[in-house]
């Protein structure tokens, strides 16, 4: 199962490595991570996209919590939420793709944010499968490069995971 | 009072009432040590290897609860320090390690014994901290031995970079009383209403166990668990950190359980139908294969550590909470409902119990020629009224020490059960005897063991530590070579010890006395001799038969009921 786990955790040097060595020390997946300081600098939020049976999940939550750099967290997959991912993506643009790009990239709603004689860049937010659609749309010729950030998940309602 | 960051170290140690701290001076801990010999209040043991540094505090921690502290230098004392800290980790003992760091515009440069002290450590501490100013200083001590000594315990590495210690700029010191960590907050009382779940299902239990560990000793429980043990009239069984947690010579007392486990307690591992596991994590020594542990049991699980409850084993009532305050809350319940309903009768399964345990499952052959290592450990236990603190290395001697050398009370058996670590038991013998200055202390280890960390004869020499070396002398890395004989066909591939030294002439060489004994008609009286000489460190070289096994024995991932019994007993090898 695919679990998104949202971590509050103190912004210091060091803890990113902690949550990191955490999962390779004990053979956890990481399928993505993303972290960034919060409104309160001294905070950082972590999203944490893994997947395990329930026993595995359970531990990963559980050693998550031990580490004295983690503050809170939250499975947010028990419950309602959202998760969005960015991506930038670099196509070659030359000859009669040009129109298809953009046109592919209007139904997908992402915008061209850098443009060459004969290349697009877009930029593209989404839950992870609307962005792997993406992916699979365009001519995988056509690919220079893909950037993506990995999810980044909250909860829907009023309630959120704060000190 | 303005203190420089030297000065500010020493400070917290002795505001934490720190007596000791073992360690091993170098360049990025110049300042420090300077701070150190300009006072009284804490005293520093010069080890000989860093290794045996935190082996000693480990020693010192183990036998009184109190948190062990290590101060060593940067790179290579950093790294030489890992093992113990690695082990101190494993087992949950509560440490500061100071180490030394480059200074930090260097940091980053591959400077002159520079390492990520903080990288390399990070995964065997509970925390660790790179202290980047002089101002986080004695706030950063605090919150190390805060943390090192609350929960579960555990070693806390602090990396001190040299120019945080300069001599020449001082602040104000302040020692905070206490300190807040907002993301740390150990659990300070288990549930009441999962607590009334467990006792009540043990008062309805039939075949019941208490199962305990290392938890009750750092938890400061003995007292409980012998109460609740006593009330309940339960059998019960100890791992090998827990032992001394429940007085051995109790008729309740089943021996240690698990891969060198008795007859008995593995037995009544298997057959139980409530088992009681308090402060113990299932640890694959003990449980053997998972999927036939304990096969027809409720499982109760107290620990203090969350991640602990469900890690191997999914328990049906899990408790979490200290040891002790868990224990006593069970005892006033159990006393509360027992005026309800009468709790059911085990008269039943003592009878099948001690069944079990007249096969005396720890019986063994005796020779006129060869000295049995049993018989070595059953010969020190006697001498020695069964009241000493005695440390092991690891390996067949280790065992044979937990099996035969009966403890009656917490702190006095101190091994390194979790990491394994030999080279651990005469280091960590000379923590107790300094810890314990009238004690009796004693390191029984094997000749394969006791030479990763023999340079510490010197300290002992140096401090006038009378510790009394019992090695059982076979010639080979004993356990290793019975795994070779059992599961490789007697291929004993590197396990014979050749070329040893005249252990004898070692001791003397340090300036010690040193025995040696091959007849069994003179051990009693050699060690004797040892143990009356009450001011000098004795290294007694006991040569003992080389082809001795360690019984009962579980293979790795059978189940409790598939036990390999002493040839002496039967050559039965499935009894159940």
């Amino acid at each position: 199962m695919r679990h998104v786990i949202a971590v509050l955790m103190e912004n210091e040097s060091g803890a990113l490595s902690r949550v990191a060595g955490l999962f390779s020390a004990r053979g956890y997946n990481i399928e993505s991570l993303t972290v960034a300081p919060t409104e309160d600098p001294s905070l950082s939020r972590m999203t944490i996209v893994t997947r395990g049976n329930e026993a595995i999940i359970e531990q990963i939550t559980k050693q998550l919590n031990k580490l004295i750099d983690v503050v809170k967290l939250l499975d947010l997959s028990e419950g309602p939420h959202i998760e969005r991912e960015l991506m930038l993506i670099k196509l070659n643009t030359e000859g009669e793709y040009r129109n298809e790009a953009q046109r592919l990239a209007d139904i997908f709603r992402g915008n061209i944010i850098d443009v060459t004689p004969s290349s697009y860049v877009i930029e593209m937010t989404g839950d992870s499968d609307k962005l792997d659609a993406f992916v699979r749309a365009v001519d995988n010729e056509r690919i220079v490069e893909v950037v993506r950030t990995g999810s980044s998940g909250i909860s829907r309602g009023s309630r959120g995971l704060t000190l | 009072m303005e203190l420089s960051g030297g000065e500010i170290i020493i400070r917290c140690l002795k505001d934490e009432g720190v007596e000791y701290v073992f360690g091993y001076p170098g360049g990025a801990v110049l300042h420090i040590y300077d701070a150190l010999f300009r006072q009284d209040d804490v005293r520093h043991i010069l080890v000989r290897h860093e290794q045996a540094a935190t082996h000693a505090a480990d020693g010192y921690a183990r036998s009184t609860g109190k948190p062990g502290v290590v101060l060593v230098t940067s790179g290579p004392g950093a790294t030489n320090a890992v093992t113990g800290i690695a082990t101190a980790y494993m087992d949950s003992i509560p440490m500061v390690v100071l180490t030394g760091q480059v200074p930090q515009p260097v940091i980053g440069s591959d400077a002159f014994q520079e390492v990520d002290t903080v990288g390399i450590t990070r995964p065997c501490v509970k925390h660790n901290f790179l202290v980047k100013s002089l101002d986080d200083l004695a706030i950063t001590m605090k919150k190390a031995f805060y943390i090192a000594t609350s929960g579960r315990p555990g070693p806390v590495v602090v990396d001190i970079p040299k120019d945080v210690t300069d001599p020449n700029t001082k602040i104000p010191y302040v020692y905070p009383e206490k300190v807040e960590i907002r993301s740390y907050h150990p659990v300070e009382k288990g549930h009441h209403g999962q607590i009334r779940n467990a006792v009540a299902a043990m008062q309805r239990a039939e075949r019941p166990v208490i199962y305990s560990g290392g938890g009750v000793v750092l938890g400061e429980a003995s007292e409980e668990l012998t109460e609740l043990t006593r009330l309940s009239g339960f059998p019960i069984t100890n791992t090998l950190m827990g032992l001394g947690a429940y007085p051995a010579t109790d008729r309740q007392f089943l021996g240690m359980l698990g891969m060198h486990g008795t007859y008995e307690a593995n037995m009544a591992m298997y057959k139980t139908d409530v088992l009681v596991a308090i402060g113990a994590r299932f640890d694959d020594r003990v449980t053997g294969k998972i999927e036939q542990f304990c096969p027809n049991a409720k499982i109760i699980h107290v620990d203090i550590d969350p991640a602990s409850i469900s890690k191997t084993i999914r328990p049906d009532i899990p408790i979490v909470g200290p040891v002790k305050q868990v224990l006593g809350d069970m005892i006033d319940t159990w006393k509360e409902s027992a005026e309800d309903a009468e709790p059911q009768s085990l008269d039943k399964w003592w009878e099948q119990i001690e069944g079990w345990r007249s096969m005396n499952c720890l019986k063994y052959e005796t020779n006129a020629e060869k000295i049995k290592p049993q018989e070595c450990v059953e010969t020190l236990y006697r001498i020695t009224d069964g009241d000493l603190f005695l440390t092991s290395d690891v390996g067949q001697h280790q065992m044979w020490a937990a099996q035969y050398y009966k403890f009656d009370k917490p702190r006095r058996w101190i091994n390194s059960g979790g990491l394994g670590t030999m080279g651990f038991g005469l280091p960590a013998a000379m923590g107790v005897q300094l810890a314990h200055k009238d004690a009796q202390v004693a390191c029984v280890t094997g000749e394969a063991s006791i030479q990763m960390c023999i340079q510490e004869m010197a300290t002992c020499m140096q401090y006038g530590l009378p510790i009394k070396v019992v090695l059982m002398n076979n010639g080979y890395m004993g356990m290793v070579r019975q795994w070779q004989e059992f599961f490789y066909e007697s291929r004993y591939s590197h396990s014979y010890v050749d070329a040893l030294p005249d252990f004898v002439k070692m001791a003397e060489s340090y300036g010690h006395v040193g025995m040696r004994v091959e007849n069994p008609a003179d051990l009693e009286a050699a060690m004797r001799e040892a143990f009356a000489m009450k001011d000098r460190f004795v290294f007694l070289d006991v040569v003992v038969d080389p082809a001795e096994n360690v019984y009962p024995m579980i293979e790795a991932g059978k189940p409790h009921n598939q036990m390999h019994l002493s040839p002496y007993l039967s050559s039965e090898r499935e009894l159940a």
